[in-house]
């Protein structure tokens, strides 16, 4: 099974695998083999259309986690032009699992400050699997308050499981960093662009995930527990984590519906790590043309907008 | 009647059902001492366990009976109920969830909260009912806390929140994840003008409870022994693989690591917080009235 095949991409993965065995056969011989090789493709390519067209919530969740996934740090090497990385909260540490600096975008400055995972398993652990600890949101904070102090707008990528459910994040106060990111930047007197690249993992999502504008590319998530999570409590098994991940509407599409979203980024077929080029030019698109039209808007309206939206948050009913 | 009770002389039969004398619930034992006390004792003890100490969990219109003046007291947003936007099915469907818990604890959701006098001086205070499917934090409680917050503003009082909650409220998926960014952004507000905001944190304060509105006090005050955390317990021990330390996520345990300001024991809350208040916003230390004693204020 390769790697990069999800397993309900196993029949996609065996076309390529036929696809590739040709290739190696081709060069000997007979010429229809690249015909043969060209029809193949094409069923690939159909077959790819007709399976990623009804994807179920929980595949979703499996491509937002996808190990081939693009993380906050190829974007920035796609997207940006400069990016000076500023490292740690003051206090403690320098969290790895959060990013964060100075870059330049289509010719403007801005603070980006994103989660980060870990591609092998080494980097993994430095990462610490994109879960933060107190520090790292307070590293956050201190970024989002130095893009005040500067009037630059601040983007953020959100790719988390969570919050990092430790003792030392305990100790040092998880909860309360938390909390205080989301009453900052409720407030903060600067535009504040968020999106979801992949994994919108709960509280330690939105610690960086309060803005003025709110987009998921089209095969993150975005749940207020992890499908898994879900399931061993409401279920009493992680086994039933599809059902989870279905009744918890935590697609792009669905939370665009339900108003939790604005915009969705669309991923080029068969998910963003299948074309990162493409992703990278779309997702810098939608960054362009949202933070052209967030500065147009006065800074007092911006801020009342940004509360009345967060106060809009729910659904209830009123006798 | 088994064989046994069958041979036995009918002088010395006795029923069951007429032996049992004493009344339902006249008695009731600490959880934490075990010690067998008398329930009426207990109550007049705000539910704290008179041998040991022990704080017991109390609904949310109690703990406003307990801290809130007798008179003038109004709820708020008390019409709205819960919808299931999602609806929601696991094992059992929220609609039923929600009405199963309505019935148990004659609440529409997990919160109240009321304007009122804290010995004279005009407070809203909001707690939370952990029987209401764990206190867990949806639609309805973050309206009703933003109303609450709201109410302040409109009328320059303070506001105390007594949390109780697993965090969270599954079952409305994202609407709960985002009444964490909808409270704090409305305490902002509370900061902005200067109105003090006094945070409780009671037996349990967890998961995006605590990760928002619980921990953004200008004073943040817990109950003895109270689980106070942002991941729970379990899911650290499974995730670290070892032991947690004795007393974790206990107020003792926040209050040594700068977490929270203090510890109050429920007896004395009323009278230490209304001085707090007193001298946050500069009037003169409150006295009067006494102490609401429990149930009969209610009446």
């Amino acid at each position: 099974m390769d790697m990069n095949f999800l397993e309900f991409e196993q029949p996609i993965a065996e076309l390529e695998a036929k696809i590739e065995e040709l290739r190696m056969v081709g060069n000997d011989n007979e010429i229809n083999i690249l015909d043969e090789i060209e029809r193949l493709q094409k069923k690939s390519k159909s077959l790819t259309e007709s399976i990623f067209a009804s994807l179920t919530p929980w595949q979703v969740s499996q491509l937002s986690r996808h190990p081939q996934r693009p993380y906050t740090l190829d974007y920035i090497a796609r997207i940006f032009d400069d990016f000076e990385e500023l490292h740690g909260d003051r206090a403690f540490a320098d969290d790895h699992a959060i990013v964060g600096g100075i870059a330049r975008i289509g010719g403007r400055t801005v603070v980006l400050i994103g989660h980060q995972k870990g591609r092998d398993t080494k980097e993994k652990i430095y990462r610490n699997f994109g879960m933060p600890r107190p520090e790292g949101y307070r590293k956050a904070l201190r970024l989002m308050e130095l893009a005040e102090r500067f009037s630059l707008p601040v983007v953020t990528l959100i790719d988390t499981p969570g919050a990092y459910p430790g003792v030392g994040a305990e100790e040092r106060g998880q909860s309360e960093a938390i909390a205080k990111n989301l009453q900052v930047m409720a407030g903060l007197k600067t535009p504040i662009l968020c999106t979801v690249i992949g994994e919108g993992g709960s509280g330690g999502a939105l610690a960086i995930g309060v803005g003025d504008r709110v987009m998921m590319l089209q095969y993150g998530t975005y749940s207020v527990i992890s499908p898994e999570g879900c399931a061993s409590i409401l279920w009493k098994s992680a086994d039933k984590a599809p059902l989870a991940a279905e009744a918890m509407a935590i697609t792009s599409e669905r939370l665009r519906e339900l108003g939790l979203v604005d915009a969705i980024v669309p991923e080029p077929l068969g998910g963003a790590h299948r074309n990162p080029a493409v992703i990278a030019a779309n997702l810098k698109k939608a960054l362009l043309e949202n933070l052209a039209s967030l500065e147009k808007v006065p800074l007092d309206k911006l801020l009342e907008e940004r509360y009345q939206r967060l106060m809009k948050y729910g659904r209830y009913l009123q006798s | 009647m088994s064989w046994f009770e069958k041979l036995m002389p009918s002088r010395i039969r006795t029923d069951g059902a007429v032996k049992k004398g004493v009344p339902e619930g006249l008695w009731t034992k600490c959880p934490k001492c075990e010690a067998i006390l008398y329930r009426a004792e207990m109550e007049r003890n705000q539910d704290v366990c008179p041998k040991c100490g022990h704080h017991n969990r109390i609904g949310a219109r109690r703990r406003l009976d307990l801290f809130l003046d007798a008179d003038s007291r109004v709820e708020i947003g008390s019409g709205l109920e819960p919808a299931d936007p999602l609806k929601f099915r696991d094992s059992q469907k929220y609609r039923d969830r929600i009405t199963q818990a309505q019935r148990a604890t004659n609440e529409k959701d997990a919160m109240v909260v009321m304007a009122g006098k804290l010995k004279g001086l005009p407070t809203v205070v909001a707690a939370f009912e952990f029987s209401f499917m764990g206190g867990s934090m949806g639609s309805v409680v973050g309206e009703r806390f933003v109303r609450g917050v709201n109410h302040a503003l409109e009328n320059n009082t303070p506001l105390v929140c007594f949390s109780a909650s697993g965090g969270a409220r599954m079952q409305e998926s994202l609407f709960s994840l985002m009444q964490m960014a909808k409270t704090s952004a409305a305490l902002g507000r509370m900061r902005q003008r200067g109105l003090p905001f006094i945070s409780v944190m009671t037996d349990p304060t967890m998961g995006g409870v605590s990760a928002s509105l619980a921990m953004l006090g200008d004073v943040n005050v817990a109950e003895p022994d109270a689980l106070i955390g942002f991941a729970g317990p379990r899911v650290i021990e499974q995730t670290v693989r070892e032991k947690l330390p004795e007393g974790f996520q206990r107020s003792e345990f926040l209050l040594d690591h700068g977490a929270i300001d203090m510890i109050i024991d429920r007896r004395q809350m009323r009278d230490r917080l209304s001085n707090l208040l007193a001298m946050m916003t500069q009037v003169a230390p409150p006295t009067a009235p006494e102490h609401p004693r429990s149930s009969q204020a209610r009446s």
